[in-house]
């Protein structure tokens, strides 16, 4: 038996989502850091509640720093004539594959964040409840055309795809 | 048959309307005030018989049972040559659709008031949707009659309108193979099945219920109180052995009972198109039809108390059919609690393949051996801290705390039993993984009926070079797993039972 593994995915998302995941994150941690803020004016001790606030702005600092490039790195795609194929996750890493044939719906969408970004996100859905593919942070333009693209060549596969 | 006859409306197979059965009107009421008894019996018994309560909760069901009959009046459903359509609602009113070729299975179930008036309720599954909209094609009253004819209409399209006459509602048609049919000797598994934990719950808290609207105080009610001065006047010990031999022996006769009003007549038939019928149950009768291009597999489950004893359940992997929601609701299985061969022949039987329940598992080797054993020491070693914990929070004696360490001693067995099952296969086209202790499930899914992969590996998976093999599929449970597979085979395994998928996305070293 060969060894074989699989390759990552061929395609980065748009390297903007790293700017979107980064400002998406800030107002979790505004909320916390607005939290321990009151906190510290309402208790007389200061001394804890200003090691705690300053570590929370030291870990809130280093989310945005690390979180968006790590995401960046491991949030890949690849659309082939016959499959598509993703790749996600963090502690836990998740590659799906479907095949092209067995698609049924291609759906894109953006919120507001991902509007000023010019940024959407794309699923794919097969006939199985479990593990619809999701890429987030594709630029515009790309989700659009692989959309289009994916939709053909699922009419072209025809059936109903159970 | 000649009640089938006088409904014209049914047996023609054109666009026109029809209604559910016009008994419904006499099942609804008995039903909404039976589920308001337990609130009214307490309200009355707390009120000492004059209660304004009692009226507003009889005012309550009347309004309920207004609304189910309101329901009779505005539902309708129609067969067209294409479609299934549903219509309800009085104010919002809507019409669901599905296309005939995306019926996947027609389950038929008869609770005692429906025989009572000879109807049947039917459940069309269609697939996709089923997750979401639940009971989506419920059409609850139709005459019994009525029922199985559009069993027959919705799964033998193809065939000759004569045909579908034969097939009654819950008796399979003559043409039919019995594959297999409830042996008495049987229900010596039920005790093993602890369905009857769950009856013992449910009943206790329907007590309970009773009991707190009626504001009655347990230490007031002779019985409980004379059985509560017993335990006290006893020694500990003796008092935690009676109540178990008394729980146990509890759990063994409702699990019985629920195995014999479940199971009885059990009995599974394969039309001669491929279609497989299940019919069932003493009381509620049940009747669930399969396409055979709709069955995508196979399961065979034991618990541990079950494989004890040599008993196994068998279930179908078909896709419209709800899985899970306990075995006894389940309307995919195939072979109730029974002798482990049994289960086997029938599942070798309805995939037409012995192969994938007698094939030799290829085992995931020692790196999956070790992490068994270290997720299962590591559960029990944070079980046991958190036991410490409470006991020294709490000021428990210590031999509270010495009980938790036979964690420790089941932990190793327990991890030792999940490797040894662990295993996949491709045999005969179908791909085969097993896996579970407690419960242990060997599953076989044909190739075709499998859509995509999906590879998922945690940090410590990563470290031993493994990696958790989804099968997706649109049957049954959606996915099946293969755990802690050594990632070179599970890729080598993926493309082989899906050849060309993978190969794209490949390194070969």
């Amino acid at each position: 038996m060969t060894e074989s593994r699989l390759r990552a995915p061929a395609n980065l998302v748009s390297p903007r989502a790293r700017w979107f995941w980064a400002v998406r994150a800030v107002p979790g941690w505004l909320v916390v850091l607005a939290a321990e803020a009151i906190v510290w004016a309402a208790l007389p001790s200061k001394l804890a509640t200003s090691i705690i606030f300053i570590l929370s702005l030291i870990l809130a600092t280093a989310h945005l720093v690390v979180m968006p490039q790590w995401r960046y790195r491991v949030h890949r795609w690849e659309t082939t004539e016959t499959a598509v194929y993703t790749q996600s996750g963090w502690f836990k890493q998740e590659r799906r594959i479907a095949p092209v044939s067995r698609i049924q719906t291609v759906d894109m969408e953006r919120g507001p964040f991902e509007q000023l970004f010019g940024l959407a996100n794309v699923t794919v859905t097969t006939a199985s409840a479990a593990g619809p593919l999701k890429i987030h942070g594709l630029a515009e333009e790309m989700a659009a055309a692989m959309v289009d693209e994916l939709t053909v060549r699922t009419q072209a596969a025809g059936g109903d795809g159970t | 048959m000649s009640a089938a006859l006088s409904e014209p409306a049914i047996t023609t197979p054109d666009a026109e309307w029809r209604r559910l059965s016009p008994r419904m009107l006499l099942v609804h009421p008995v039903i909404e005030v039976g589920k308001a008894l337990p609130a009214l019996a307490g309200l009355f018994l707390a009120s000492g018989g004059s209660s304004q309560g009692l009226i507003w909760g009889l005012i309550a069901a009347g309004i309920v049972t207004t609304f189910s009959l309101l329901r009779w009046v505005t539902t309708r459903f129609r067969i067209t040559p294409e479609q299934i359509q549903l219509r309800r609602g009085l104010l919002h009113r809507t019409t669901v659709a599905a296309p005939l070729d995306r019926v996947r299975s027609v389950d038929v179930t008869a609770h005692l008031l429906h025989r009572i008036l000879g109807l049947a309720k039917v459940v069309i599954g269609t697939g996709t949707s089923d997750r979401k909209r639940r009971d989506q094609f419920a059409l609850d009253g139709l005459s019994a009659e009525a029922a199985g004819l559009l069993r027959s209409e919705l799964l033998h399209r193809g065939q000759q309108l004569a045909a579908p006459v034969l097939d009654s509602t819950m008796a399979p048609a003559a043409g039919d193979q019995e594959i297999i049919r409830l042996e008495p000797a049987w229900v010596r598994y039920a005790p093993f099945t602890l369905s009857g934990v769950l009856t013992g719950l449910a009943l206790f808290g329907f007590g309970w219920r009773i009991g707190n609207d009626a504001h009655i105080d347990a230490s007031r009610v002779a019985p409980l109180r004379s059985i509560g001065d017993q335990l006290r006047h006893t020694p500990i010990a003796i008092d935690v052995a009676v109540i178990s031999v008394v729980v146990l022996v509890f759990i063994a006769v409702a699990s019985t009972v629920g195995y014999v009003l479940a199971f009885w007549k059990f009995r599974l038939t394969r039309h001669p198109e491929g279609t497989l019928h299940v019919t069932r149950g003493l009381v509620t009768t049940r009747a669930t039809s399969i396409e055979r291009r709709r069955l995508h597999g196979a399961e065979i489950s034991e618990s541990i108390l079950l494989r004890w004893v040599g008993a196994a359940r068998c279930i179908a992997i078909a896709t419209g059919l709800k899985s899970g929601g306990g075995a006894e609701r389940n309307s995919g299985l195939l072979v109730p609690p029974a002798p482990r061969e049994v289960a086997i022949r029938v599942a070798g039987e309805v995939l037409e393949s012995s192969a994938p329940f007698a094939v030799a598992l290829s085992p995931h080797g020692e790196a999956a051996r070790r992490r068994r054993l270290i997720r299962a020491a590591s559960g029990a070693l944070v079980l046991v801290g958190l036991a410490a914990l409470v006991c020294w929070a709490a000021r428990l004696p210590i031999y509270v705390w010495l009980a938790s360490l036979t964690l420790l001693v089941v932990a190793v067995p327990l991890a030792r039993d999940r490797y040894r099952n662990l295993g996949h296969a491709l045999a005969d086209g179908y791909v085969v993984a097993s896996s579970g202790s407690l419960v242990r499930r060997r599953s076989a899914i044909d190739r075709d009926g499998i859509i995509g992969w999906n590879f998922t590996s945690t940090y410590f998976q990563r470290r031993f070079g493994l990696t958790t093999l989804t099968a997706t599929t649109a049957a049954g449970k959606q996915k099946y797993r293969i755990y802690d597979v050594a990632v070179a085979d599970a890729v080598d395994f993926a493309e082989q039972a899906k050849p060309g998928l993978l190969a794209q996305f490949a390194l070969h070293a």
